[in-house]
């Protein structure tokens, strides 16, 4: 079972039925112990930093998190879920974040567009199994006005231009942060799903080695 | 560099997809499930559902269809149509929406903007705002005046202005429809475009107008608008998505496409 961590807002659907459709069972919930209970974890991106932090840190969900990730359980954060993996974000300058990753969440500058709002291209800057069968330059969509900036690059796998670079594959462990929606992403969203639930029924059957 | 946006544009009535011009003598267009995949299939980057009536009954109907299309859609959509609530939009995103899109309650209660941006986030919050050129007799000057209540009533307000303030109380997007060549397909209406996407950093939908692909070109790069909604060129397959990005790839527009 794959759970989707609830914070009581937004449209968790899509990418519940992007996983059923994988073939995954799924479970929205803010239940610590049925985030335990899973194979894997899913933050979704709805909702703001400020929100879904309080709406966590109530339903002592995130104590829960780090032991996950401390195991090496695969969690995957999508859009604000990735963002919620860093210290802190100047959406909510006070909160502080899961802190899974070293660094923080700024404001897309406001040269451009803001929100980053529609489909742009990505690049790998090295190969993982996370993105095979998926070219550079391919279409994701994005929704959002902040944008994460790690301390150590070297945890940056995917990027996108927007004036300013902005890293949209991020990976420290077992732990995968995306800034795209790949639920919302048609065909190469997709397939990022696909490897990634591949990837976590090889590390279940790593794990049971 | 981000794609410019095609967004067919669905009016739902009674849980079906309907067409019509200006709202009267409805066609049946078919099953809005089936169409959202055939665009989907085709390479729309959104959809817009318009529930068109919008009475209470509709409400639920249009939960149901939100419900429909997110089993099967893997691109974004957004519901729009006689949303005044915190509650219902709640219930819209949790059947599966991504974005809504408010009008006549934005106008009505701007603090509406603020709560939704707050609750669920900017990204969501689509402001439609809907636009006809009038004619102001105290400074003798033409203006761009906002109607709400599907087109029936003058705010008296003026467009450009209020783009401003829905950005500012927290709007994600603006669903810009010029009521003057809405239904016309005789081009969008590229001055108010333009005008309102150099205003605001949001990103600005145009609507209101398409007839041919040029005139999509024209909306996107001289209007500088970010997205155009489409309707009828679509339903009625005068032309298919891939053949208007390929048109305005050429004209070097970057549309998504997959090679």
């Amino acid at each position: 079972m794959i759970a989707i961590v609830d914070y009581g807002i937004g449209n968790l659907r899509s990418i519940a039925k992007a996983l059923e459709r994988l073939g995954k069972t799924v479970e929205v919930t803010g239940d610590p112990e049925r985030l335990e209970a899973a194979e894997a974890v899913i933050l979704p991106g709805v909702g703001s930093f400020g929100e879904a932090m309080d709406n966590m840190e109530k339903n002592q969900i995130v104590p829960v998190l780090r032991r996950m990730f401390d195991d090496g359980k695969p969690i995957l954060g999508i859009c604000l879920g990735l963002q919620l993996l860093f210290e802190r974000s100047q959406e909510a300058p006070k909160k502080k974040g899961l802190a899974l990753i070293p660094g923080e969440v700024r404001k897309l500058p406001p040269t451009t567009k803001v929100p980053h709002m529609g489909w742009n291209r990505i690049y790998f800057k090295r190969q993982v199994p996370l993105i095979e069968n998926i070219p550079q330059g391919r279409f994701f969509y994005f929704a959002h006005s902040f944008y994460v900036l790690p301390e150590d690059e070297s945890c940056v796998v995917g990027i996108c231009n927007y004036n300013v670079t902005i890293p949209v594959v991020v990976n420290v462990g077992s732990l995968w942060g995306v800034q795209f929606h790949p639920e919302k992403s048609a065909t190469w969203g997709m397939k990022f799903l696909e490897n990634w639930v591949r990837s976590i029924d090889s590390n279940a059957s790593h794990s049971s080695d | 560099m981000l794609a410019k946006r095609i967004i067919p544009c669905l009016d739902v009535k009674e849980g079906r997809v309907v067409k019509g011009v200006h709202f009267e003598n409805l066609r049946d267009v078919g099953d809005p499930v089936e169409l959202a995949k055939r665009y989907e299939e085709e390479g729309a980057d959104e959809l817009v559902f318009l529930d068109i009536t919008a009475s209470y009954e509709q409400r639920e109907i249009m939960i149901h269809v939100a419900e429909k299309v997110a089993e099967v859609l893997t691109i974004p959509f957004t519901v729009g149509g006689g949303i005044g609530s915190v509650e219902h939009v709640s219930k819209l995103l949790r059947a599966g929406a991504d974005k809504v899109s408010i009008n006549t309650q934005a106008v009505l209660n701007p603090n509406l903007i603020t709560e939704l941006a707050e609750r669920f986030g900017s990204q969501c919050v689509v402001v439609a705002i809907d636009v006809k050129r009038t004619w102001d007799r105290i400074t003798s000057r033409s203006y761009w005046e906002v109607f709400i209540n599907g087109g029936r009533t003058p705010t008296g307000k003026d467009a450009v202005a209020w783009a401003q303030q829905v950005e500012r109380l927290g709007a994600g997007e603006i669903l810009l429809t010029s009521m003057d060549t809405d239904g016309t397909q005789s081009g969008y209406d590229i001055s108010l475009t333009r005008k309102i996407a150099e205003k605001v950093k949001i990103p600005v939908i145009a609507s209101g107008g398409a007839g041919k692909l040029e005139h999509l070109a024209a909306v996107l790069q001289e209007g500088k608008a970010d997205a155009a909604l489409v309707a009828s060129i679509f339903h009625y397959r005068h032309y298919t998505i891939p053949e208007a990005k390929a048109f305005l790839r050429k004209r070097g527009i970057p549309v998504r496409m997959e090679e």
